[in-house]
């Protein structure tokens, strides 16, 4: 499991490839929290490589989207699967992020 | 893989496992693995394979190793699972002291908590779930099983 972050445009672009769980949510948390303070504003998480997200991997999503917020960024997620999706609808943590099907769709909603 | 579609071979098939991990929450991306082959072996249908099988045993490891056990290197958790063609049986056994899983009825949707960063756990296992029981560990003063149950489908 490994994050991996690259710029496109000014949008910081995150791949969660493997498990967002746990062992691993603060290393998530630290590389978006190093981008904002570096002044980014714009980020979206990619989802397309994810297997699952446990409880605590939700609880960092919703703080970095609370963080990005107060600094007058934007935090947007991408690609989804239907498991991720059910995920998402049984905490109702799809009324609280603005999610899209694809990463263009996401890239050029901002 | 509907029930009636499960090879005759699967019929009388029953896995047992047994894994014990220190207080370490490094170990639970390996143990849902362990849990998790059996049911993929006996046709637990793709959905139950990604979220509800692992998401659930994740909360109930996470819960041992980071409340129950306060991840003490002193401490270890203890797994076991049964699989069989009808369901999933799984029970995490902890060193913490007990607790009243019954008293724990957050709920996670509430309008007030969606932005809380915890509270999720418990929701998640109840819903991931169809069954999740507690019970104190025998014989012992401290220590609690979590017990998980899944039909499959």
């Amino acid at each position: 499991m490994s994050f991996s972050i690259k710029k496109q445009g000014e949008i910081v672009v995150v791949d969660v490839e493997g498990q967002l769980i746990v062992g691993n949510r603060q290393e998530l948390k630290q590389k978006v929290l190093d981008e904002l303070e570096r002044g980014e504003k714009k980020f979206l998480i990619d989802f397309a490589q994810t297997g699952y997200i446990d409880s605590s991997g939700l609880g960092v999503l919703v703080s970095l989207s609370k963080k990005i917020r107060e600094q007058g960024g934007e935090l947007r997620l991408a690609n989804l699967n239907d498991d991720l999706r059910t995920l998402f609808e049984l905490t109702k943590l799809d009324t609280l992020f603005q999610i899209s099907d694809t990463r263009e769709r996401a890239l050029s909603s901002f | 893989m509907a029930a009636s579609q499960l090879p005759s071979l699967h019929a009388g098939l029953r896995v047992s496992l047994q894994v014990d991990i220190p207080s370490d929450v490094a170990y639970i991306e390996r143990v849902v693995d362990l849990v998790r082959h059996p049911c993929a072996e006996l046709a637990f249908n793709k959905h139950q394979l990604a979220l509800n099988v692992p998401v659930a045993l994740s909360e109930a490891l996470s819960n041992a190793i980071l409340r129950a056990n306060n991840e003490s290197p002193d401490k270890r958790v203890r797994v076991r699972a049964e699989v069989d063609t009808m369901r999933l049986v799984v029970e995490i056994s902890d060193e913490g002291v007990h607790f009243d899983l019954e008293a724990k009825t957050l709920d996670a949707t509430d309008a007030a908590n969606l932005d809380r960063e915890d509270g999720r756990g418990l929701f998640l296992m109840r819903k991931l779930m169809d069954g999740v029981e507690r019970f104190d560990v025998s014989g012992q003063l401290s220590g609690n099983v979590i017990r998980l149950t899944l039909t499959r489908a």
